[in-house]
């Protein structure tokens, strides 16, 4: 799209995008295009000699079990976070679609978690969880189960899966809303008096003509599970106990920052960025080509 | 609604109320912790009614922090996830509308190419490129500074992007009218184009008002210097104290400050919010 009328000016425009270009430069272009170079070398442990070791820091990862298992730990992460946030924000979504009276509050009570940090929503659910004080674990020690996210991977994983659910449940909701309020009426009516009950309509009309935000849901929560998590992890089990929630994202931080070890972070950043690049590209094609009913 | 079932309407709003009560209890358990006393949460499990030490507790954090994990006062860390937050909101405003008028309203050599240069950076988000970002912000001497904060989260891709939507909707008339009338590429800009501009330039403030002050691996890397803490971050080092259970009632105090501007603004201004969050995002 252009416009027909612009204006004519030697230097104006240069220096309008000028801004934008110098911090996308020095803060985005340059560190990711470092990131790539320092992908393919090795420094010695003191740090004073780098070689060029080509792809051998790839092979070094995809050979390592610890990156590996981070690998499995993402992808169990990031579906349970997608999965669960969507199937929460579409009940919630839908339910409130239905209500006559009192929708704009049911809205405003639901949407304020998008507001918390993640790291802050983590700290939230850890203290729920807390083995000895928290008021969920004292619940399931009731129950009869005995949690303790110090010492089990498995509490620990779900534990941060629920906080970074929580959080983006009200995301999920506000976007299937917008959804469902853009759905015609006269749709749903129409299969009302053909018979159509309320869950029949629901999958069989309802669903399907949400397709474009559910893709587009989809896309926007693996980012969000795959980078933006990593406050939720950092500020609660720091990627234990063990690996066991060392997300790809914590594991880059730690094996950069903590370990040092620039080739390998490098790597892993790569790979981060080939994971990113995609998910936008799915993106942008799908957004493109909105599927339209 | 389309056909009348009662017992469909109380489903609903019990569905609804379950799914607020999912979302504001640990909110409630996390203000309730932060009235009572530190012994009171130490002994068995966390109560569910508020204690009386309310004002106590939040004078504490907010003047002189907890002394386990360097005394910081929680005011000084809200302060600054104020000043970030800020800069970062109006940093992008204002790079993104000047950068989107140009691409929108001037040919000139390169103008695709400055559009691709912006537009890479959607795929670049700061997780991805820790280590080169910190060392260039380091080697550019801005480690401990408000400028080291947020200077390197301004650019984004996907504020020109909303305003560059926006500009291609604004009639080519007005355009044409303003030129008639004499005014140059910036009168045009300034007396036509950002007052069209203000609901948007609204909606998206309050989007990366709420984006700037949760964030936390960038503070987390670029502060060293416990006065540039943001409340985000902070709240990491109170509950990683060294051999020793977290001060939760202060812990917990701080918490809910942490939340409260970010959820205040989306709220009080819920209608800029959504806008601004569905416009930003498609």
């Amino acid at each position: 799209m252009h416009k027909r009328v612009t204006f004519r000016h030697p230097l104006l425009p240069y220096l309008l995008v000028l801004p934008q270009l110098a911090i996308t430069f020095v803060f985005f272009l340059w560190p990711a295009s470092q990131a790539l170079y320092y992908s393919v070398l090795r420094q010695d442990p003191f740090g004073l000699k780098t070689k060029f070791v080509g792809l051998q820091n790839f092979e070094r990862l995809f050979s390592d079990p610890t990156y590996l298992n981070s690998f499995d730990v993402t992808i169990v992460f990031s579906l349970s976070v997608t999965l669960s946030g969507m199937a929460l924000g579409l009940l919630f979504a839908v339910m409130a679609d239905r209500v006559v009276k009192g929708a704009a509050t049911y809205k405003t009570l639901l949407i304020w978690p998008y507001a918390v940090a993640p790291a802050v929503a983590g700290v939230l659910w850890w203290f729920l969880f807390n083995p000895t004080i928290g008021i969920l674990a004292y619940a399931l020690r009731s129950l009869g189960y005995d949690w303790n996210h110090a010492v089990s991977g498995t509490d620990a994983l779900i534990l941060v899966i629920v906080a970074s659910t929580w959080k983006q449940v009200s995301y999920n909701f506000l976007f299937f809303l917008a959804g469902l309020q853009a759905i015609p009426k006269s749709l749903i009516e129409a299969a009302a008096i053909d018979g159509a009950g309320p869950a029949r309509r629901f999958w069989t009309i309802v669903f399907p003509l949400l397709s474009p935000t559910t893709f587009f849901l989809l896309v926007v929560n693996m980012v969000y599970a795959f980078f933006e998590t990593f406050g939720v992890v950092h500020a609660t089990t720091s990627g234990g106990p063990g690996q066991a929630t060392t997300i790809l994202v914590y594991k880059v931080f730690n094996d950069g920052f903590i370990g040092l070890n620039l080739g390998s972070s490098a790597a892993q950043s790569v790979i981060l960025m080939v994971i990113v690049i995609s998910l936008t590209m799915i993106q942008f094609r799908f957004i493109e080509r909105r599927v339209q009913y | 609604m389309v056909e009348n079932r009662p017992w469909m309407a109380w489903i609903t709003h019990l569905v609804l109320l379950c799914g607020v009560l999912l979302v504001a209890f640990p909110l409630w358990v996390a203000f309730v912790a932060s009235t009572h006393a530190g012994g009171d949460l130490l002994s068995g499990v966390t109560p569910l009614l508020p204690g009386d030490r309310l004002f106590e507790n939040y004078r504490t954090v907010l003047g002189s922090g907890l002394s386990a994990s360097g005394g910081v006062p929680v005011g000084l860390m809200m302060w600054n996830s104020l000043v970030m937050a800020l800069s970062i909101a109006v940093g992008k405003i204002a790079i993104s509308i000047i950068s989107a008028y140009a691409i929108v309203y001037f040919r000139f050599p390169f103008r695709m190419l400055c559009f691709w240069l912006i537009f890479v950076t959607l795929m670049l988000p700061v997780e991805v490129r820790i280590l080169p970002t910190f060392e260039v912000v380091s080697d550019l001497g801005m480690l401990n500074s408000y400028a080291g904060l947020s200077v390197p989260l301004i650019a984004s891709a996907t504020a020109t992007f909303l305003f560059r939507q926006f500009f291609l909707t604004v009639p080519d008339e007005l355009t044409e009218a303003a030129r008639v009338d004499g005014a140059g590429p910036l009168r045009f800009f300034l007396d036509i184009l950002l007052p069209l501009s203000r609901t948007n330039v609204a909606a998206l403030f309050v989007i990366l008002f709420i984006y700037g002050w949760v964030q936390y691996l960038w503070p987390l890397l670029v502060t060293t210097d416990e006065s540039f803490y943001t409340i985000v971050m902070g709240i990491q080092r109170m509950v990683t104290v060294a051999d020793a259970e977290p001060q939760w009632h202060l812990v917990m105090a701080t918490a809910v400050l942490a939340m409260l501007p970010p959820v205040a603004v989306v709220v009080l201004m819920q209608g800029l919010f959504v806008k601004g969050l569905v416009e930003t995002e498609k």
